[in-house]
């Protein structure tokens, strides 16, 4: 008799420790970055905030008493490496959603996968054609080029002025954003007077700045990323161009105002939120946020988060939210992160909805103006 | 603005650039001469001495004439191991396999230089100031000076030293006729090694006066290599006034072309030209045709 309670104890209590064991199994997340590779400056610092909000939430008890698990992969920025590895996070690791990639070819090419997965995906990427046409379980979180087209246009058309000149990079990231100065330009009214390119290593652009001087127009809008800019920047300080300069997201980042040196005063250009938080007023929705974002970052890496890891940090906290609403489920998920409205996140303020899976307005960026070595808002 | 103006500005950019060419071109040429090599690894040394210069001012806080021949020492100490270590122990290589090594040392070099400091791109503060001068209604940078002044420097002395040295003229001699210049008593591998040396020097100190302008990272060594190259080719490999001819060329026309037809075409003149040269002169813009006598 003796035994046979013993016996039925144990049975117990193993059943209970399974059973214990199961509850507080991880909710697995599955990320694709570009961790190393050209697009490095993108996939780490999205590896670390994704890394970084996953602990402060395990740290804070998980989502409903159950722990997150953050499955990351590296894509080299190389596609077909991502199309393999986001097999591998479905069938392998068993997500239930998947954060990530940090490019746009990546992503496109890694969203037949997911679609045929039924796995919701929040890319890191700024492509337009990414969530245009939506695709039903593909989300995003960095801006579009065509927002900070329109901030930029928004700004020369308070201003008055209607002739531009533009000079962008001969690389995907320029031949987009030329796309767009193009496209929208009419719609403000704005008609473009020099349409000129460099290559991303040319060591100088004083010949298109003269041309452009050259030119009727009365601004400057150059698209590109570092170096390009800061050496265009130094150029039209060395020719005494007067036109204002206006540059692209790109590159909104101290590195710039390193960069372009004395060069950089008074050129302007449309950031995220994240590289000005602390001047932000109070009533800003993002800024509690951003100012959190901003403090763990650099407590745990002691760098400066930007808005790169923004983007990541903004998908983990969509996901956490639709996890919450909605359980475990990859279709669960799906649908609550389409019915996210109005979150305050790095990136802006995200409200999905079945027409619009990128969730952002033109009110994501600033527009900042560089005074003194240091941003400032351009009211 | 009139046309004048602007086309004075076009010319005297393109000059700037040109000079750049005509700088890392020499560098090519010099070790093509003595060893029949192309080395594409010449633009990792115009890399190097940028980016060692700006550790030595930045991290290891020497003054910037010490930081830049810090810097081009250690670009010479890497262009002497490189010959050591890959060059000269393949002692029947055909040219090709030379060729292919040193584009293989050029992945290496960018690869240890991109993790050891980096991928970042960094900055050289220039040496005499920022403000621009204004020369006939166009304006350049004092840099463009250090450039142009480095440029006529490196081409008086690199005549004095092929033409009135011994080992200047024991490095031609190998160039025209190994054999013989083996009979006649020369070290070729001697002289091979001082032509890495020399070139290893020259693109870093090239690397060094362009940093302030064109900022440097691991990754800019490629296209200023490829551009120095086709001002070689231009000059016809000979390492005197025909390749730094080339290089001004090379650079004006590309600014011109920018500046007058579109910026788009602008790499798209620089190489068409290359083709045509190659097509038309093979031997180049300035050289006579060479006959072979058997």
């Amino acid at each position: 008799m003796k035994r046979l309670i013993s016996a039925a104890l144990a049975v117990v209590s193993l059943l209970s420790f399974a059973s214990a064991a199961l509850a507080a199994a991880p909710i697995k997340i599955g990320a694709l970055f570009a961790v190393t590779g050209p697009a490095s400056f993108l996939g780490e610092p999205e590896r670390n905030a994704a890394q970084m909000v996953v602990d402060e939430i395990n740290k804070a008890g998980g989502i409903k008493g159950r722990k997150l698990e953050l499955v990351v992969y590296d894509t080299g920025g190389d596609a077909t490496k991502a199309v393999q590895l986001a097999n591998k996070l479905i069938k392998n690791d068993h997500v239930v959603a998947i954060v990530g990639p940090s490019t746009t070819g990546d992503t496109m090419a890694v969203i037949p996968v997911v679609e045929k997965a039924h796995i919701p995906m929040i890319s890191c990427s700024a492509g337009i054609k990414i969530t245009e046409p939506v695709k039903k379980y593909v989300f995003k979180t960095a801006q579009n080029d065509t927002l900070a087209v329109a901030r930029i246009y928004e700004q020369l058309k308070k201003e008055r002025k209607s002739k531009v000149a533009i000079l962008t990079v001969s690389d995907s990231f320029g031949s987009s954003g030329r796309e767009q100065l193009k496209s929208q330009a009419s719609r403000y009214g704005i008609e473009i007077v020099a349409d000129d390119t460099y290559g991303p290593k040319d060591p100088d652009m004083t010949a298109q700045l003269t041309k452009i001087r050259g030119s009727k127009a009365q601004a400057l809008i150059c698209w590109g990323t570092n170096p390009g800019p800061a050496v265009i920047a130094r150029n039209a300080q060395q020719l005494g161009l007067k036109l204002p300069l206006y540059m692209s997201h790109g590159v909104s980042s101290k590195k710039f105002i390193d960069l372009a040196g004395d060069a950089a005063e008074g050129i302007r250009l449309p950031s995220g939120k994240v590289l000005v938080a602390d001047l932000l007023p109070k009533t800003d929705k993002q800024k509690g946020s951003l100012l959190a974002f901003v403090k763990d970052y650099q407590r745990h890496f002691s760098a400066a988060g930007d808005h790169f890891g923004g983007h990541a940090w903004d998908a983990v906290m969509l996901l956490k939210g639709a996890i919450e609403r909605g359980g475990d489920t990859p279709d669960g998920i799906r649908n609550q992160l389409e019915a996210t409205r109005g979150f305050a996140g790095i990136g802006g303020v995200f409200s999905y909805s079945p027409r619009d899976h990128a969730g952002l307005t033109k009110d994501a960026f600033v527009l900042v103006e560089v005074k003194k070595k240091d941003w400032a808002l351009v009211k | 603005m009139d046309l004048l103006n602007q086309i004075t500005q076009f010319v005297i950019s393109g000059l700037a650039t040109g000079a750049i060419y005509a700088l890392i071109g020499l560098s090519f040429a010099i070790i093509f001469n003595s060893t029949g090599i192309i080395n594409f690894a010449q633009g990792e040394f115009v890399m190097l001495g940028g980016v060692m210069t700006i550790f030595a001012l930045n991290v290891l806080k020497l003054p910037l004439l010490a930081a830049v021949v810090a810097a081009v020492l250690g670009t010479t100490a890497v262009g002497l191991a490189f010959e050591r270590l890959a060059i000269r122990p393949l002692k029947n290589a055909t040219p090709l396999s030379l060729i292919i090594i040193t584009i293989g040392a050029s992945i290496l070099i960018r690869g240890v230089v991109m993790l050891l400091w980096g991928k970042d791109t960094q900055v050289l503060p220039p040496f005499s100031g920022n403000t621009p001068l204004e020369i006939a209604g166009a304006t350049l940078l004092p840099q463009h000076l250090w450039i142009f002044g480095v440029t006529i420097l490196v081409i008086v002395a690199s005549r004095l030293f092929f033409h009135h040295t011994i080992s200047g003229k024991a490095m031609r001699a190998c160039s025209f006729n190994r054999k013989a210049a083996n009979l006649v008593g020369i070290s070729v591998g001697r002289m091979v090694l001082l032509s890495f040396v020399i070139s290893s020097a020259l693109g870093s100190l090239a690397g060094v006066i362009i940093a302030p302008l064109t900022m440097t990272a691991y990754d800019v060594g490629v296209m200023l290599g490829l551009k120095g190259f086709c001002a070689a080719i231009m000059g016809g490999m000979g390492s005197g006034l025909g390749t730094v001819l080339g290089g001004i060329i090379l650079g004006t026309l590309e600014s011109l072309g920018a500046g007058l037809i579109s910026s788009g075409y602008k790499d798209a003149i620089a190489f068409l030209i290359l083709l045509l040269i190659l097509f038309l002169r093979p031997q180049g813009l300035f050289k006579k045709g060479e006959t072979e006598r058997v």
